[in-house]
């Protein structure tokens, strides 16, 4: 798809990315003594702070040397939304992950992009975002993978980010029917995220979420997929003592980041157009005199 | 949903603190279970949960929300939730979804009863 960056270039093998990942997440026969946890493969290593390369198609900006973030450290009320699809009978639980990995930035809605590692979905990746907040401002942040196996995977904020927490996307059989769900636990970031989830922020959340779960649907073959939504709230208390989190906002960022962008592109055409700096002036004109 | 594979049973130790033995699997399968031993272990005068992970086999994201969510009740209630027995790995786990920033980790029963008595 046109509006991503990165995985589109990933090639459409579904099969061969489903055997890849089911050998990868396959139960190791679980051992006595040191053998690994059977679920070891799944977990991202410990990170204390994300690291990110550059990724084609997003500006990137607001991951780097940021901390994760989950519903504990957030500060708004902590909800909980489910948004399920049912996927019918022919679809197992594990093929449905498999397409959601593979091809994770094709299911977002027009104008988000999702900059992720060009095998798709693993533990331990960060994925770059540039999410549509209205004005022609994009608003750049992040996810890292927490987790991923044959039938979930978990994205986990940073700093920041509009909310604190994680996002799992699974699939399971309810009876002989496979149900595909994207679960979100979160918390506002801040005090400024709080106001805008409240004043239309989870709404916009909810038609996303849809709009992906039904594109994930179209690409699975179901002729008219229906996305059912439940919100809860898990606890109706904000954390004050983390309303410092303002400080990390991405959308106050991105918005000083867009208007910025002219004179900081200015700075650097101007710096590339320079013959030399005085130091590398005087390197030159020694070694020409040395000559 | 299939069917958890886990038990949790609870043992009290006095009036105030509770210890939860998890053994199994903790995925959001089984937050049934959870909640059904967290409202055994809150009975009376509770005020410190203590979570024994020595029988865990394996955790998955959705258990980790699990935690979560049991994490909230218990502060709603003013409880204080503690955990001992965590694998390398697992404490690893709750280090990078910096849930150990709110469960107090212990490496055995002793000390988290000690610290929970305190």
């Amino acid at each position: 798809m046109s509006e991503t960056a990165g995985p589109d270039r990933v090639r459409s093998a579904e099969q061969i990315g489903l055997s890849a990942r089911e050998a990868a997440a396959s139960p190791v026969p679980h051992a006595a003594g040191n053998a690994p946890p059977r679920d070891a493969a799944s977990w991202a290593k410990k990170v204390d702070r994300l690291e990110v390369d550059h990724r084609a198609g997003v500006r990137g900006t607001n991951v780097a040397g940021r901390r994760l973030t989950g519903p504990i450290q957030g500060f708004g009320k902590m909800w909980q939304k489910s948004y399920r699809m049912k996927a019918g009978t022919q679809i197992a639980p594990e093929q449905a992950i498999a397409t959601w990995r593979e091809h994770f930035p094709d299911f977002w809605p027009r104008g988000n992009r999702f900059a992720g590692a060009l095998t798709g979905i693993n533990p331990g990746d960060v994925a770059l975002l540039d999410l549509a907040i209205g004005g022609g401002v994009k608003l750049s942040t992040g996810v890292f993978v927490l987790y991923a196996d044959a039938e979930s995977f978990t994205l986990m904020t940073p700093q920041g980010h509009m909310f604190a927490g994680w996002i799992t996307f699974s699939a399971e059989r309810e009876g002989d029917e496979t149900i595909v769900q994207a679960l979100v636990l979160m918390r506002a970031n801040d005090p400024l995220y709080e106001i805008a989830m409240t004043f239309g922020g989870h709404a916009k959340e909810d038609k996303f979420w849809a709009a992906t779960l039904t594109a994930l649907g179209e690409r699975l073959g179901l002729p008219n997929p229906v996305v059912d939504a439940k919100t809860t709230c898990v606890d109706s208390k904000r954390q004050w003592r983390h309303a410092s989190n303002v400080w990390h906002n991405s959308m106050i960022r991105s918005v000083l980041q867009t208007v910025a962008a002219p004179a900081t592109g200015l700075a650097r055409t101007l710096r590339h157009d320079k013959p030399a700096d005085d130091k590398h002036g005087h390197d030159q004109g020694t070694a020409k005199t040395a000559a | 949903m299939s069917a958890p594979a886990i038990t949790m049973d609870v043992r009290r130790i006095g009036d105030e603190v509770a210890v939860v033995d998890i053994k199994g699997e903790v995925t959001a399968a089984c937050e049934p279970v959870m909640m059904s031993a967290y409202e055994a272990a809150s009975d009376g005068k509770t005020t410190r949960l203590v979570l024994n992970f020595v029988g865990l086999e394996y955790m998955n994201s959705g258990g980790i929300g699990m935690l979560v969510t049991l994490l909230v009740r218990a502060n709603r209630q003013r409880q204080q939730l503690s955990a001992y027995g965590l694998s390398e790995h697992y404490r690893e786990i709750f280090e990078l979804t910096r849930l150990d920033e709110a469960i107090a980790i212990y490496d055995t029963e002793e000390s988290a009863l000690n610290g929970a008595l305190k």
